[in-house]
């Protein structure tokens, strides 16, 4: 690209997809705004140029579930490496888990994590809180004071709410408040010591079993704790096929239900821990092919809103650990598009689709819909990625932008990857590069 | 072969090559000197991260008869009790020049893990729940005797016994037996399967006891109550145990092993060595024969293997 002191920025050659349909055309970004998206824009001398040919154009991705591990995890993850990982994925937004050290349960933690995120500049980072203090599930969190903050989604993630009482009166307590709950669907009773799926698999290796029965038992209580006091619920990492359909049942019930997928469990199965490598231990774990095809199913007639990456970094040596003793979790933003993207649109989702997953509706859940996921016209801000659908590429463990590089997809062909990404009208990757 | 690690990873024809090779060292075994200069130069540490002091006594011996070199760890005694890593352990071993690690550990698929951070050989000594495939060919090699079989064990009905669940011998002598040809069948209380169980199974041990060749008990782990898998020990023995009654109905033929170390009074009722088919003793005994015979064959040069060399002939020292 050729760079000026001009603030305009057009983005030219490129088709452009938002959620008014595809249309080829050139983005013109004037400041931290779009001005014009047309064809056959004719550009200004002094004009930033970004190539887009043979490439989309969408709104930037918003990711509802990243673990960025700051504060009390930087040897794993900084705010700045997860941001710089999730700029090269194409994504403008990340919504920050809250089981960092200490837990984002008050304000001060909460301030901390957005302004590093502002400090680093690669995307915005918008804090979440913990539904509970300190994730212990025995007492109410601060929503007021975490919602004046700017907090909207609320999550004890890593930890199901165990107790049915405190869960129901966290969802009476969040009415009126501008915020979601989002639970972790776990009943911890029935997953002690679990390392992967139970089923066969598990059965052959020796290993114990996490039952997709402990992920619906809760989705399904809190499916109905919803409907119970209108509380407004999203569920994490969705992993089972019973799990879509309570889901589905409950969208088909009108409740105020949203949920999201994670790329794994929409690419690996359980078969992959037969050689025992703690980098495929994740939670919820990877599960079975039937239970692949019913997500992307989910996804398909939109039971499933989004694709969220639960990006957990863990450094080496505590994925060299034994296999029970491994922390569960997988590095995701740099390989989100690229393994979901063939994978939905052969199932039938048009680009457009992938990119709803990818955008706009996790933009709308997190409530951060006012500047993030488009629409691609003059006045929106100018919160943008540029992808090729068509790249095809492996991802090279060491080069990750992220400090920690368990990747569970070494070997395999990905396809789609972000070209450029635009955060408020600045590049913050250009062809490939991150730019600070 | 370049590890054992399990049963499933070597299969039937690497189990038969393995039981073939032990008669050669039953039979060295019964020399005046027991010992052949098979391995020598050849160094194996028994890497020990959970105590078994006869599993453990068994590699150091069989490797001791071959001429190998034995190092011994045990997790007591090592630096893993100071924070040190599984790899950075192994790696500090491996440089002082090691040929082959014996590995127990309480974690299942640390044999696989190991096997990414050195060259040398692995030997899987029991890993969790998992395997323990010197195990499972010491029991395959025990039945195959007392049968008198050469080849495998086509029609055999073998029925294992107990917490099958949280057992890595159950899941190498599934395999094992399953691989040389013998029908399995599982008798537990459903609590103690795996979630898909891996053979048939049943939970009425005396629908079975009448059509068996091999009743293999396993051991049960008292503390399981805890667990709520079963109501008590009482209604374990009552359901599971070789009771006086049922070794009277299995009659002479029946072939009765065990893993050791047994429960008394638990999972067996009867004296042992009041039960015609009791084999207890003779696995014990094929322990250090089995594992010469997998030590031999994951280290001895491959001419050694082809001429039998240094089997044959006696240590000159």
């Amino acid at each position: 690209m050729t760079r000026s002191k001009s603030s305009i920025t057009v983005i030219t050659g490129g088709r452009i997809v938002d959620q008014n349909g595809e249309r080829d055309g050139d983005v013109v970004i004037d400041g931290d705004q779009i001005v014009s998206a047309r064809e056959n824009f004719s550009v200004p001398e002094n004009a930033s140029v970004l190539d887009a040919r043979g490439c989309i154009v969408a709104p930037g991705f918003v990711d509802l579930h990243t673990h960025l591990r700051e504060p009390g995890r930087e040897d794993a993850e900084t705010i700045e490496t997860g941001s710089r990982a999730a700029a090269l994925g194409g994504y403008t937004a990340v919504v920050a888990m809250p089981n960092t050290d200490p837990a984002a349960d008050t304000r001060d933690v909460v301030e901390f994590v957005r302004a590093q995120g502002e400090r680093a500049g690669l995307c915005d980072v918008f804090p979440s809180g913990c539904i509970t203090i300190g994730r212990r599930g025995e007492l109410l969190a601060p929503y007021g004071e975490l919602v004046g903050a700017g907090v909207r989604l609320f999550t004890d993630d890593g930890n199901g709410v165990q107790d049915p009482l405190l869960m129901r009166r966290a969802m009476e307590y969040s009415r009126g408040l501008d915020m979601v709950l989002a639970q972790h669907c776990e009943v911890a009773a029935l997953t002690k010591g679990a390392v992967m799926h139970e089923g066969h698999c598990c059965s052959e290796l020796g290993l114990p079993g996490w039952p997709s029965i402990a992920e619906e038992l809760m989705v399904h209580r809190d499916i109905e704790l919803a409907r119970l006091t209108s509380a407004r619920i999203h569920l994490l990492h969705v992993s089972t096929a019973g799990s879509v359909e309570l889901v589905r049942r409950a969208k088909a019930d009108g409740l105020p239900v949203t949920a999201e997928a994670a790329p794994h469990h929409i690419s690996l199965t359980d078969e992959q821990l037969r050689g025992y490598d703690p980098v495929f231990k994740v939670n919820p774990p990877l599960r079975t092919r039937v239970d692949i095809e019913a997500i992307i199913g989910g996804l398909v007639d939109g039971t499933i809103d989004a694709i969220a990456t639960d990006h957990a970094p863990h450094p080496a040596d505590h994925k060299e650990r034994p296999l029970d003793d491994a922390p569960p979790g997988m590095v995701g933003l740099e390989t989100a598009l690229g393994v979901c993207l063939s994978i939905l649109t052969d199932a039938g989702m048009s680009i457009a689709d992938v990119v709803a997953a990818f955008s706009w509706k996790p933009a709308a859940i997190a409530g951060v819909g006012d500047t993030h996921g488009g629409p691609i016209e003059a006045g929106t801000a100018a919160n943008l990625v540029v992808f090729d659908p068509d790249a095809t590429w492996q991802v090279a463990p060491a080069t990750l932008a992220s400090r920690s590089h368990n990747t569970p997809y070494v070997g395999r062909d990905l396809r789609g990857r972000a070209r450029h990404t635009v955060l408020r009208g600045t590049p913050t990757v250009i062809d490939g590069v991150a730019q600070r | 072969m370049k590890h054992l690690r399990s049963i499933a990873e070597i299969g039937a024809d690497a189990v038969l090559r393995i039981l073939d090779l032990t008669d050669h060292m039953v039979e060295v075994n019964q020399r005046p000197n027991p010992k052949v200069p098979a391995l020598r130069g050849r160094t194996v540490c028994n890497l020990f991260f959970e105590d078994s002091t006869r599993t453990r006594l068994s590699f150091e011996t069989a490797a001791k008869r071959l001429s190998a070199d034995v190092m011994t760890f045990t997790v007591k005694d090592s630096s893993v009790n100071k924070g040190e890593s599984l790899r950075d352990t192994i790696e500090t071993i491996a440089a002082m020049g090691v040929d082959a690690f014996v590995i127990r550990h309480k974690s299942s698929g640390v044999p696989w893990q190991v096997s990414n951070w050195t060259t040398a050989s692995i030997v899987n000594g029991g890993d969790g729940w998992h395997a323990h495939p010197t195990q499972a060919l010491i029991d395959a090699y025990t039945v195959r005797h007392a049968l008198g079989r050469t080849g495998g064990l086509d029609g055999v009905r073998v029925a294992i016994v107990g917490d099958i669940r949280h057992s890595r011998v159950a899941r190498s002598n599934i395999e094992v037996f399953t691989a040389l040809g013998a029908d399995v069948t599982l008798v537990a209380p459903p609590t103690l399967l795996p979630p898909t169980p891996l053979a048939p199974s049943t939970a009425d041990l005396d629908s079975v006891i009448g059509d068996i060749d091999v009743l293999y008990l396993l051991r049960m782990q008292t503390e399981r109550i805890h667990d709520a898998v079963i109501p008590s020990i009482r209604e374990y023995s009552t359901r599971f145990a070789l009771t006086p009654e049922r070794a009277r109905r299995l009659g002479d033929h029946v072939l009765v092993m065990h893993p050791g170390p047994m429960n008394r009074g638990v999972e067996i009722m009867v004296d042992p060595a009041e039960i015609p088919g009791a084999m207890i003793t003779k696995q014990v005994a094929n322990g250090v024969a089995v594992r010469m015979a997998v030590l031999f064959d994951l280290l001895a040069s491959s001419d050694a293997l082809l001429a039998g060399v240094g089997v044959d002939g006696e240590a000159s020292a």
